[in-house]
């Protein structure tokens, strides 16, 4: 079970992440992409999920990772990300219900290069019973 | 010249186990379901299955090359309410669609519909892009 305590808390990732050229080089290769000038629009959900998984998998939110299903994804990009942005990563729990024995948690994060807020995106996530 | 109700042309993507791997691997997204035959029927899936994120990472190229690059694209987002499963050896469509549903000033809105095998795989799929060099 999901920490009903944890709904409405941000949590800050633990470290900064640098964005390099080489992984929007990756990323746009998989789709296709030959500019490779800016990181493609999804590409920030490589930092965010991987960021969801260190904090909500933490035992005083208690998300267990393996049944995890992904739900649904909104991204709010300000501007394209490029190589050298540095992210601070904060994830907020926005809400927490349980429908049908499964647990769907939504979940918000803001990727900040200082003071400059980039991307925003929102993901629902499906914990199955 | 866009007008609203305008169509975007259609266009197919092909997905095999290459693909998710190397998504899996650009994306750090390694869930054995998308890449273990074994471990997807263990868990009750009826194949391996595309990340979601790749069907809409493949979706917002689609979204890119209409807008003029990704640089254009201000949201984007969608509903995953099938998986797009991919069987060993094989190449999947994924086919996707678009409709100009809004124009505000040089931001477009669009509707998008995805599907693979004929099964409709994104629900409320939408984008919304900067149309200044459209």
């Amino acid at each position: 079970m999901i920490n009903p305590d944890s709904v409405g808390r941000t949590f800050d990732g633990a470290d900064l992440v640098t964005v390099t050229q080489s992984e929007i080089d990756a990323f746009a290769a998989v789709i296709g992409e030959s500019d490779t000038s800016v990181a493609p629009p999804t590409f920030s959900i490589r930092i965010s999920l991987s960021q969801y998984e260190s904090i909500l998998t933490k035992p005083e939110i208690g998300v267990d990772w393996t049944r995890l299903v992904h739900g649904d994804q909104k991204f709010e990009i300000f501007r394209p990300i490029v190589s050298g942005d540095v992210f601070k990563c904060s994830a907020t729990i926005e809400t927490l219900r349980t429908v049908a024995g499964n647990e769907i948690i939504s979940v918000r994060s803001d990727l900040h290069n200082g003071a400059e807020l980039v991307v925003s995106s929102w993901s629902t996530l499906v914990v199955r019973g | 010249m866009i007008n609203v109700g305008d169509a975007v042309p259609t266009k197919v993507f092909y997905l095999d186990r290459d693909l998710l791997k190397a998504y899996a691997d650009a994306s750090g997204d390694q869930n054995p379901i998308h890449q273990s035959e074994e471990f997807a029927i263990s868990v009750g899936l009826p194949n391996v299955i595309a990340h979601g994120m790749l069907t809409m990472a493949l979706v917002g190229k689609f979204v890119t090359d209409w807008a003029g690059g990704s640089a254009n694209v201000k949201e984007f987002s969608a509903r995953f309410i099938k998986p797009v499963i991919v069987p060993a050896r094989e190449k999947v469509d994924l086919t996707v669609t678009a409709t100009v549903v809004e124009i505000e000033g040089e931001l477009i809105r669009l509707d998008l519909t995805a599907t693979s095998a004929g099964v409709k795989v994104l629900g409320m799929a939408k984008a919304c892009v900067h149309a200044a060099n459209l």
